[in-house]
């Protein structure tokens, strides 16, 4: 709050600005182009207006159908995995071990799925589920149920969910251990003199004292499940049919596999647009949250 | 008190959750491809090192894991050095645009690589570097460098601002000031940061996949040669999948005291 106003510090801004830039400003506006415009081929662009916006807001088209229901299908996704890995990884960070060398083993097994390049983890899990190889498919379908995530929609669905559970429940626990480590013993023993019971010190000590790094939990969470596409698309390829398309691979089958430059651009941009917007609600949120708590907290 | 009840039974059975796949994973790469298909068990019978010797001894196949390295260290190098100086003056300064630029340094972190896939595809060949790390270092800038910035900011706060003070009334000129004081204070959250920057270029594939075709082919693109005229050549696969893992497991390692300080910040 007290920092002193300079604008020379630009120049120590200025590489990451550039380098950001040329990463960032110069394909959008590539892909600004493109949204405006319609090809046959040949290099030859004519322009297009808003006809791809039109069309991609329109379900009654091709173009239109795809963009909603995979979008449908994205906030499904996401919604299912925020509600299954929050609550796992808040439990998992609470039965963390205290101190010794489990608890390194822990950190490290935890983080080890992180770390697994994301077409190595669609391996793995397409491998894992199949029923002729896989131990989790073997099981299952020796047990009498009848599961093939290459044929069955729902179990499509079940393989990729499961598959990031276990690929990002741990960077939840992660997170809130952090956060649970960072409350002072004394708070626990002033709870145990007031008598408080297990479940009073979750909601009036342990959970206001995580709720920063929840909200960057659930805010990563939803990004990175709404741009999800290596793993689902190793597993499943989107299919079977369409079930398992979402966005992000819905745009490269548009952009790389048709080579239709202007809708993937619309597509794109619209996109874009709605990570950007919730991107900043969460900002706001945080940002405000941090605010509310420095004066009391003495910038924890 | 500050833990639930059964928590050894939850953590241990969540960790079996994490290892099971895996464990799969190395259990086959130990395999013949006889094995793997005609019968179900739960360890190799008749184990067999064919699988890595091949990839081992294969140009085609090391190259991709020498590739990917170059990419990733040559970005989370370029990442931290521009990082560092920018962390200091989101730190210390306020100045025009501060906040908005920020944020959209942050919103590039989150941005979906499928946007970015074909525009980077023209940018690269038209400048002439396309199919050499470079690109793909360059192109992981746009998540890893905000990222950096994000983290390397939390750690430069952390100390306090009567040092930088101290040390320019002892006549320090800022260059020497940031190698000989700033950097050294803050050698954890530099570690921190490039864990973090090693990870997400380690893991990503559509962007890197994009961007080369023959000369700097990541691991991650050559594995999808697995599949042949004969089906799947599941050993090969799978022992191919464990060598992606190691390096990853190596790092966690060497940073894992640090791990919880750097997601302490909330800064991931």
């Amino acid at each position: 709050m007290d920092k002193t106003i300079n604008n020379k510090a630009w120049f120590l801004v200025l590489p990451v600005f550039l380098l950001v830039a040329f990463s960032a400003i110069l394909p959008l506006m590539t892909v600004v182009n493109y949204s405006m415009q319609d090809t046959f081929g040949n290099n030859q662009f004519f322009w297009n207006g808003v006809g791809w916006f039109k069309e991609l807001l329109d379900p009654s088209t091709d173009l239109g159908g795809r963009f909603l229901a995979s979008l449908g299908r994205n906030l499904i996704f996401s919604l299912a995995i925020l509600a299954i890995e929050v609550p796992l990884g808040i439990v998992v960070a609470l039965s963390m071990p205290r101190a010794g060398w489990t608890v390194a083993f822990c950190l490290v097994v935890l983080a080890l799925p992180l770390l697994i390049p994301w077409n190595v983890v669609g391996t793995i899990w397409q491998i894992f589920g199949r029923p002729d190889i896989g131990l989790l498919g073997y099981t299952l379908t020796s047990m009498g149920i009848d599961y093939n995530y290459v044929s069955n929609d729902l179990d499509a669905w079940f393989t990729v969910i499961i598959m990031d559970v276990w690929h990002w429940t741990s960077l939840v626990a992660l997170l809130c251990y952090a956060g649970l480590k960072s409350i002072p013993d004394a708070y626990y023993q002033a709870a145990q003199i007031d008598g408080a019971s297990r479940w009073a010190v979750f909601t009036a000590i342990q959970l206001p004292k995580m709720h920063r790094v929840l909200l960057i939990a659930v805010l990563l969470r939803f990004m990175d499940s709404f741009m999800i596409y290596t793993e689902p698309f190793v597993v499943t390829g989107g299919g079977p049919g369409n079930s398992t398309t979402f966005i992000s691979i819905e745009l490269v089958k548009i952009a790389l596999g048709q080579f239709d430059l202007g809708k993937a651009a619309a597509l794109s941009l619209v996109y874009n647009l709605i990570i950007l917007i919730v991107c900043w609600v969460f900002y706001t949120i945080m940002t405000n949250a941090g605010a509310e708590r420095r004066p009391t907290e003495g910038g924890a | 008190m500050n833990t639930i009840p059964g928590r050894r039974i939850i953590i241990s059975l969540f960790l079996v959750f994490l290892l099971l796949p895996i464990y799969w994973l190395v259990n086959m790469s130990f395999k013949t491809n006889n094995e793997i298909v005609t019968t179900m068990t739960l360890w190799p019978h008749q184990p067999t090192i064919a699988n890595y010797m091949r990839i081992f001894t294969d140009e085609s196949w090391y190259s991709g894991y020498i590739n990917s390295l170059k990419y990733v260290i040559l970005n989370t190098v370029i990442s931290i050095l521009v990082a560092l100086p920018a962390a200091y003056a989101f730190s210390r300064y306020r100045f025009l645009g501060d906040k908005h630029l920020f944020f959209w340094l942050l919103s590039n972190r989150m941005a979906p690589a499928a946007v970015y896939a074909l525009p980077f595809f023209n940018l690269y060949s038209a400048i002439g570097l396309f199919d050499t790390p470079w690109a793909v270092a360059l192109a992981h800038c746009i998540f890893n460098i905000p990222l950096a910035v994000w983290i390397l900011e939390g750690f430069v706060s952390s100390v306090p601002r009567e040092i930088d003070e101290t040390a320019f009334l002892d006549g320090y000129s800022f260059p020497r000031f940031f190698a000989k004081i700033l950097v050294p204070l803050i050698a954890s959250g530099i570690g921190v940061a490039a864990f973090f920057c090693f990870m997400f270029s380690w893991v990503e594939l559509l962007l890197a996949r994009t961007l080369t075709s023959v000369d700097a082919k990541p691991i991650s693109a050559v594995m999808t040669r697995t599949v042949s005229a004969s089906g799947m050549d599941w050993g090969l696969l799978a022992a191919a999948g464990v060598l992606t893992i190691i390096p990853g497991a190596l790092v966690i390692w060497f940073v894992r005291n640090y791990i919880a300080r750097g997601f302490a910040l909330g800064r991931v």
